[in-house]
């Protein structure tokens, strides 16, 4: 054997990288909208010096051993990073193994006996795979950060209780009320009938998108708890559909005063106040 | 004759799959084109009863079909869980009865709320309600 596996990737290196970088560049997954070529150069040069450098003879074919962390951490950084520029799974995909390809063909281009070139191709086959695995692994975890960060803010945006005059709360409900959201929404809200001593609260439903038994059972608890309070709650937003699936469900609201808008839950709230709001009458000019 | 033109399983395992599981059996019914009573009167009594599978049996599979019958088309849903079974269907199946805390208006809500209501259960083995709802039902 003229020289080894490892040593000829050592002492090519600058011709790895080209032969690579052409590769990519010729590809038709070119990114070059999300990346610009000197980012892809500078990405592919660490990557290749730290495989380089790293690599030997003895642990060319044990990929676990921790002489590999080192490129292994580097192709992690590239793929969260790429997870959340928006390259596609294919396109991260695509990057190692087009270098795979690249090695194969310096190998080939290196090796002239033919069972020397297949124990190679082999080893390099195996690293390489193992690396396109550590590439998934760490794009789906940075896709899944994305994920993440999203619940969070959604959660965070879910149940602000609005002051929307001296002494009525409203609190609109989007989306789905379970057990746990509906431990938010009533802490909040009867917090907020304290801070504020307010004596009538609307709980808006528009954008409640199915009012089941226990979804009913939820409401009932908050109107029951902000009584206790001694505060009135009126619920609004009651859509048709909802109206007419309710009653077929046999849930009782009667004792709730309910209302179909929040404009007309905010009118009863006047009257309970008794408050009225009217249009200034206008003086009529005389010409 | 009942025709089942096509079929889609979903299992549910914890309650945030309650929410995806709602929007797959709205699809179905936006499919057949249901109209918007009879979507919601078919989503909440699906919602009910996957809510008593995780709750009760700690989730199951559900079958989403689309069905028709002569010019008529409907959804028929079919929930299946391995949990501990109802002792006692008809007392089940009554308003107010639970053995949780719920209002026990899930079972016989859900019927009222479909055209087709069928329930099985053997205790200690698992528990098959399906439930049918047709467009103009």
């Amino acid at each position: 054997m003229a020289s080894s596996v490892s040593q000829l990737l050592k002492s090519n290196k600058a011709r790895l990288l080209d032969l690579w970088i052409q590769k990519q560049l010729a590809s038709e997954n070119l990114r070059d909208d999300l990346m610009t070529n000197d980012e892809l150069r500078g990405q592919s040069e660490d990557l290749i010096g730290a495989l380089t450098k790293n690599i030997t003879e003895e642990n060319i074919d044990q990929v676990e051993s921790n002489q590999f962390d080192e490129v292994f951490e580097i192709l992690s950084g590239i793929s969260l990073a790429r997870a959340q520029q928006g390259f596609t799974p294919r396109e991260t995909g695509l990057y190692i193994f087009s270098l795979k390809e690249a090695i194969l063909e310096l190998l080939q281009q290196e090796i002239k006996d033919t069972g020397e070139l297949l124990t190679a191709v082999l080893k390099i086959n195996r690293l390489l795979d193992s690396l396109g695995v550590v590439t998934f692994e760490t794009f789906i975890k940075g896709r899944e950060e994305v994920i993440l960060r999203q619940t969070e803010e959604i959660s965070d945006i879910s149940t602000p209780v609005i002051q929307i005059w001296e002494g009525i709360l409203a609190l609109p409900i989007i989306g789905t009320l379970d057990s746990s959201r509906t431990q938010v929404v009533m802490e909040s809200l009867l917090q907020k009938i304290v801070d504020t001593g307010s004596s009538i609260a609307i709980l808006d439903i528009s954008g409640v998108p199915a009012v089941d038994s226990l979804v009913a059972q939820h409401l009932i608890k908050t109107v029951s708890a902000t009584r206790l309070m001694g505060a009135e709650c009126i619920i609004s937003g009651i859509r048709p559909e909802i109206a007419q699936t309710v009653v077929h469900l046999g849930i009782d609201l009667s004792n709730i005063v309910t209302k179909a808008s929040l404009a007309s839950a905010l009118k009863h709230a006047f009257a309970m106040n008794r408050m009225v709001v009217r249009r200034l009458e206008v003086e009529k000019k005389t010409f | 004759m009942l025709m089942t033109l096509s079929k889609d399983s979903m299992s549910i395992t914890r309650e945030q799959d309650l929410v995806p599981f709602r929007n797959r059996v709205k699809e179905a019914a936006v499919k057949i084109g249901m109209g918007i009573v009879n979507q919601t009167k078919l989503i909440t009594a699906a919602s009910e009863l996957v809510r008593n599978m995780f709750r009760y049996a700690g989730g199951g599979e559900v079958l989403i079909e689309i069905v028709s019958k002569g010019r008529e088309s409907g959804v028929r849903l079919t929930f299946a869980d391995k949990g501990p079974g109802i002792a006692n269907l008809d007392l089940a199946m009554q308003d107010g009865y639970s053995t949780g805390k719920s209002l026990g208006l899930g079972l016989p809500g859900a019927k009222r709320l479909v055209n087709e209501f069928d329930l099985k259960s053997t205790v200690g083995q698992g528990t098959t309600v399906m439930i049918l709802k047709w467009k103009n039902g």
